[in-house]
């Protein structure tokens, strides 16, 4: 029996462990990186042991640290979670070998899959369609277009589409450099590349006693830079008969390395209707929760009572109605996805019905999050915020609810990808369930996004809004009152789609402006205007100069910018600044030196990720401001780059 | 409370034709201002643009907080002159970085920005204003000097405008001044007499005298930023604190400054909660007449400015001509005298001279609104007393030392002017309603008493008199007079600080009394001999 489990993650699926273990009677220890001291895994948890420092590796990366805390606090059992250790078996037999519950699989079958290689020749002897695999050096034209994939590891890293053979080596070598740094093993295949292709993978569980459910399947097509953002289930995709095919090629793969406790099996689906194995991942998924919201099993609870021992009845449950999930993160999917940090003021969904559980009724809407009102979003790990689930008894309005919760959030902090997600789901590609793969470049969501003129009335709704705010001096006086007015009043915010002027005057509760709107009401958070007839309230938040402002035009993020510029403030022309909190890791380019347009001049690291800052034109460059190892907050100047003299040139 | 009871229909038909009445004298107000507003002319303001500067409207509002009032003063001064309406200055009382100040800005575009004898009065207004409520003063400056043509109505009294500045000092009334261009010879001393100066880089000129001048005095060879640039002066003289990049980043560093006197006002701060009236402002347009004949009550007036239209009235069943009473407006305690019907009677005298004395004991500042024909003649008043009655209540209103704000509504003839604080009695603030007249009595009296004397004169010395002379002399006389009552006239010639739309009373009167409360709100402790 597990009394106590020490959870070895952190963020949302810490905290939806923590709420299973709370049902059960399970004591929970959480562990917290410095940068995660207050984080709400933290506070939910009985007790929680620190892991100093900040880096994965110093911190839920190191397994020695996580036993010790499991025995501090008298833990009996270690959740893995997902990520960082989850499918690491030497840290699974370093809990087994303390004397602790291991809530996961056998070492032994994690390490049966953890070699994407290894694991398909295993399926494929168990009789389960794998994909060929090409040795990269024997690849031709004919085998076009073929994908290089990282043995180890997943999360989309170490992972290449390659249409064109000159392009294949630069493609293995860059993988085997990725896969190298983020895995420690520099192992690389090649194998065919699914145009079109649909991804599928199904949930199993299996107890110690031989029973193996497969719990339906899930679509995670709709991906980013290989990482999934929509997942549902059931799949739009998948007849009768090709579930019935998938379930049983599950429970095979399964049954093939005695698996124990919930796994899930992914496949690829070609247009056609075939599939192929792609990989078997020995953990808890994100996506769970569709499963769970389709079945009404707690997954997180089927996998401790499996690791108790526990029996699972003879037939799974007959999965019901539709569920779908986004992830939403923080980045700006229009600036290449880039992660986004910083503090997030507010983070408040209206209709949730449940948290981390599996919900009651036909229609729902569940948040499984990581953070909170007033969370900050750092810079060390993922930047997903949270997982929002909707489900229905049809596809169709799971996603109509789920857009809706969405678009009505209270999102005020980093840029997030909330409306790209909303979207998709709106989209009449996705509507009719034409998600493959190549969704978001097929059908450009990305570009859609920025709309300008919802930007600029949001502007007007800001500065009329605060003009409504409560003054020091003359509190009760009209805003901007002039008894010989000369001009409108202006403010400037600066937006995706580039800077704003807003020009308003405010006469006898008129609005005098450039825009074609009537004021109907402004209070010091809201403004209502009438605009073509439709009367439209305009919600605004101001944190400092950062503005949110959210309306049934959508949710837009303004900076407030200043009035006036110190010129001790002003930057030097040319100065590249950092585009995101990061280390400066390489300095490319010297001080005197000359440099050509896009030349690369300093390297930064932020999220675990490289990001080259760039020269916009040819010059010398006159400073470098940054050494290697300095950490930098976005807006810094790395480099100042002079334009060079026409005669010089 | 005691919410006064509106007995307004807005939709009869006499309310409707004094609103139409009315807002055409606000669209000769606005025709009025607009002139104030051209300054210079479009082509002037489009060369002061192209040099790359803002107008004195631009850098005020640049200068004040976002969102905030702006009360410009005495925007009419100059009216009917020979000189540009407005006075080539503008002024009024702004809020920076939420410090209430008297802002003077010279608007450059109107012959570089000289003073003439209406912009000395205009500036002598504003400072008065800074020095008796306490207001910091920012002065932005850009100025040729003195308009040399009527340098004799200029150069001997313009001294002031340097004594102002720092006796203003004097009295802890800062004086801060921000130098976008010329600012030369007398001009020199608005900078040299503040207390804190920012000079605009490459725009700021501040010498006594320029390189001709120089030449001619000494034969010295010199340039204008060697005798008076911005970087001179705050490198070499000192004179200026504060080097600015351009003409916003002068108006940025002005805002910090202000943000750095650590400003207290010495008046308390509104007593009550600010509570919008129960009636309507915009119907003060249809309750006064354009026809000044035509009575109004004025209860229904104060019904429309002042918190929550509560109104105590003093003393309501006696001297019934004047009301009197007490109300708060913005939050601020106010005792209001208010014309009922145009005449002062003895008994409205003697009650004005009791509530004005019962206000300064209590240290409540007073409103006067203006209706008023003047103090009631003939011969039973007359032996009643009427002159000591009205001496009374002129002593009051002289001696009285809270803050007075005064409204003319309509008439303000003869001595009324003076009981009910006309402008020599130092109204902290005086404003006019587009509808207002004064004088010393109505056109057709004053035509008529001339007529009678001449006539009077013509028998005294047995002489016809020309009937049809007598006529054209009154129809001129009356056609003149009414011309010198009316509020554009009088405002040209800075008799009150702005003509205002009567809805807009309550907002003025709410800066007004903000602005009064800067400085200490004390009653009198003595008043001159009443006759009794």
């Amino acid at each position: 029996m597990i009394s106590c489990l020490l959870i070895a993650n952190r963020g949302e699926i810490a905290r939806r462990v923590i709420a299973t273990c709370r049902v059960l009677g399970i004591r929970t220890v959480a562990v917290f990186s410095d940068p995660d001291a207050d984080a709400p895994h933290v506070r939910e948890a009985d007790v929680a042991v620190r892991l100093p420092g900040a880096a994965p590796t110093d911190t839920y990366l190191r397994g020695e640290l996580l036993i010790r805390a499991a025995r501090d606090a008298g833990a009996d059992a270690v959740h893995p979670g997902y990520g960082f250790l989850s499918e690491n078996a030497e840290f699974a037999r370093a809990v087994l070998d303390a004397g602790l519950t291991w809530v996961g699989p056998a070492p032994e079958a994690i390490e049966a899959m953890g070699s994407k290689v290894a694991a398909k020749r295993l399926m494929a002897e168990a009789g389960v369609p794998v994909l060929p695999e090409l040795v990269p050096a024997e690849v031709t034209e004919a085998d076009l277009p073929v994908l290089v994939k990282a043995s180890a590891g997943g999360g989309g890293r170490g992972m290449r589409i390659v249409r064109a053979l000159a392009e294949l080596d630069e493609a293995v070598r860059s993988a085997r450099a990725e896969a190298g740094s983020a895995f420690g093993d520099d192992t690389v295949f090649c194998e065919p590349y699914l145009e079109r292709g649909r991804h599928i993978e199904v949930q199993v569980l299996a107890d110690r006693h031989g029973t193996v459910w497969a719990l339906g399947e899930r679509e995670c097509s709709i991906q980013r830079r290989y990482q999934k953002v929509v997942e549902e289930s059931p799949s739009p995709a998948v007849s009768t008969d090709l579930r019935a095919a998938l379930c049983s090629a599950a429970v095979a793969a399964a049954r093939a390395i005695n698996y124990v406790g919930a796994g899930t099996v992914e496949f690829m689906v070609s247009p056609k209707g075939d599939f192929f194995f792609l990989e078997t991942n020995t953990r808890l998924q994100v996506e769970h929760p569709v499963t769970e919201c389709v079945t009404g099993v707690d997954l997180v609870r089927a996998q401790l009572e499996i690791a108790e021992g526990g029996r699972l009845a003879a037939e799974p449950p007959v999965p019901r109605g539709h569920a779908i999930e986004v992830r939403l993160y923080a980045e700006d999917p229009a600036a290449g996805w880039r992660p986004q940090s910083g503090p997030l003021h507010r983070f408040e969904m209206s209709t949730v019905d449940t948290e981390f559980a599996v919900g009651s009724s036909e229609h729902g809407l569940r948040l499984d999050s990581g953070v909170e009102s007033g969370s900050v979003i750092g810079t060390h790990y993922d930047p997903m915020l949270a997982k929002v689930i909707a489900w229905a008894p049809t596809r169709i309005a799971a996603a109509r609810r789920l857009a809706s919760a969405l678009a009505g959030a209270r999102l005020h902090g980093p840029a997030t990808n909330r409306d790209l997600l909303v979207d998709v789901l709106r989209h009449k590609a996705f509507v009719s369930g034409e998600t493959d793969t190549s969704f978001l470049e097929t059908h450009r969501v990305v570009e859609r996004l920025g709309e300008n003129r919802t930007e600029r009335l949001s502007a007007l709704a800001a500065a009329v809004a605060e003009s409504s705010a409560d003054r020091r001096t003359h509190p009760a006086i009209p805003p901007g009152w002039r008894n010989l007015p000369s001009q409108l009043q202006r403010k400037r915010f600066a937006g995706s789609s580039g800077e704003h002027e807003v020009a308003y005057r405010l006469e006898r509760g008129r609005l005098l402006c450039d825009e074609d709107v009537v004021l109907f009401d402004s209070r010091e958070n809201r403004a209502t205007f009438d605009i073509a007839g439709v009367r439209r309230t305009f919600h605004v938040a101001a944190y400092g100069d950062r503005v949110f402002v959210d309306s049934s035009l959508g949710s837009v993020a303004l900076q407030r910018m200043p009035r006036f510029t110190d010129p001790a403030e002003s930057i030097a022309e040319g100065s590249l600044l950092a585009p995101m909190p990061g280390t400066v890791v390489e300095l490319v380019a010297k001080a005197g030196g000359r440099v050509e347009a896009g030349a690369e001049l300093v390297v930064l690291e932020a999220m675990k990720m490289r990001h080259s800052v760039r020269s916009p034109n040819a010059g010398i460059v006159e400073a470098i401001e940054v050494k290697v190892g300095d950490q930098v907050d976005a807006g810094a100047v790395l480099a100042v780059v002079g334009v060079l003299d026409v005669e010089e040139g | 409370m005691t919410v006064l009871k509106s007995t307004v229909d807005t939709h009869d038909p006499g309310h409707l034709a004094r609103r139409e009445a009315m807002l055409t004298k606000l669209d000769e107000l606005a025709a009025e201002h607009a002139k104030a507003l051209a300054g210079g002319g479009q082509k002037y303001v489009d060369r002061h643009h192209k040099r790359g500067k803002l107008l004195p409207r631009e850098r005020i509002e640049l200068l004040i907080d976002e969102d905030s009032a702006f009360l410009e003063l005495s925007p009419l001064a100059g009216w009917g002159t020979d000189y540009t309406v407005g006075a080539s200055v503008v002024t009024g009382i702004g809020v920076i970085s939420g410090v209430e100040c008297l802002i003077v800005a010279n608007d450059p575009t109107v012959r570089g920005g000289a003073s003439n004898p209406w912009t000395l009065r205009k500036t002598f207004r504003a400072t008065d204003i800074a020095m008796a409520n306490r207001l910091p003063v920012v002065n932005l400056v850009e100025s040729g000097g003195a308009d040399l043509p009527s340098q004799s109505e200029i150069f001997i009294p313009g001294g002031r405008l340097f004594r102002d500045l720092t006796r203003a000092s004097a009295a802890r009334v800062p004086t801060v001044t921000l130098v976008f261009g010329n600012s030369t010879a007398g001009g020199a001393y608005v900078p040299g007499m503040s207390d804190y100066v920012v000079m605009v880089r490459e725009r700021a000129k501040v010498f006594l005298g320029g390189p001709p001048l120089v030449k001619m005095a000494t034969g010295e060879e010199s340039d204008d930023e060697s005798l008076g640039g911005a970087e001179m002066h705050a490198r070499t003289s000192g004179l200026a604190d504060f080097l600015a990049e351009d003409e916003p980043d002068a108006l940025r560093v002005g805002r910090r400054i202000v943000a750095r006197l650590n400003w207290r006002k010495h008046g308390p701060g509104p007593v009550a909660p600010v509570v919008e009236p129960a009636h309507d402002p915009e119907d003060l347009l249809g309750i006064v007449p354009t026809d000044l004949r035509e009575p109004f009550d004025p209860r229904e007036v104060i019904a429309r400015l002042v918190d929550g239209s509560d109104f105590d009235e003093f003393k309501p069943s006696y001297g019934t001509s004047l009301i009197t009473g007490w109300a708060s407006l913005h939050g601020y305690p106010l005792g209001i005298l208010a014309n009922a019907r145009g005449v002062l009677f003895s008994a409205e005298a003697q009650k004005a001279t009791q509530f004005i004395q019962l206000a300064n004991a209590s240290d409540t500042p007073l409103l006067f609104l203006q209706n008023t024909t003047g103090y009631m003649v003939g011969k039973d008043y007359e032996q009643a007393g009427i002159i000591k009655h009205g001496a009374m209540m002129i002593n009051a209103v002289s001696n009285s030392t809270v803050p007075h704000l005064t409204v003319v509504m309509g008439a303000s003839y003869g001595a009324g002017n003076y009981g009910m604080c006309g402008r020599a009695y130092d109204p902290r603030f005086l404003f006019t309603w587009p509808n207002a007249k004064s004088a010393v009595m109505g056109p057709a009296q004053l035509a008529g008493v001339l007529s009678i004397v001449a006539r009077q004169a013509a028998a005294a010395k047995g002489q016809p008199y020309d009937e049809q002379a007598d006529t054209g002399l009154r129809a001129m006389v009356e056609q003149q007079i009414e011309e010198q009552s009316l509020a554009p006239f009088l405002s040209g010639r800075l008799y009150d600080d702005g003509v205002i739309d009567p809805r807009d009373t309550r907002t003025v009167l709410g800066i007004c009394l903000s602005a009064i409360h800067s400085a200490d709100v004390a009653g009198a402790e003595r008043f001159g001999v009443f006759r009794m």
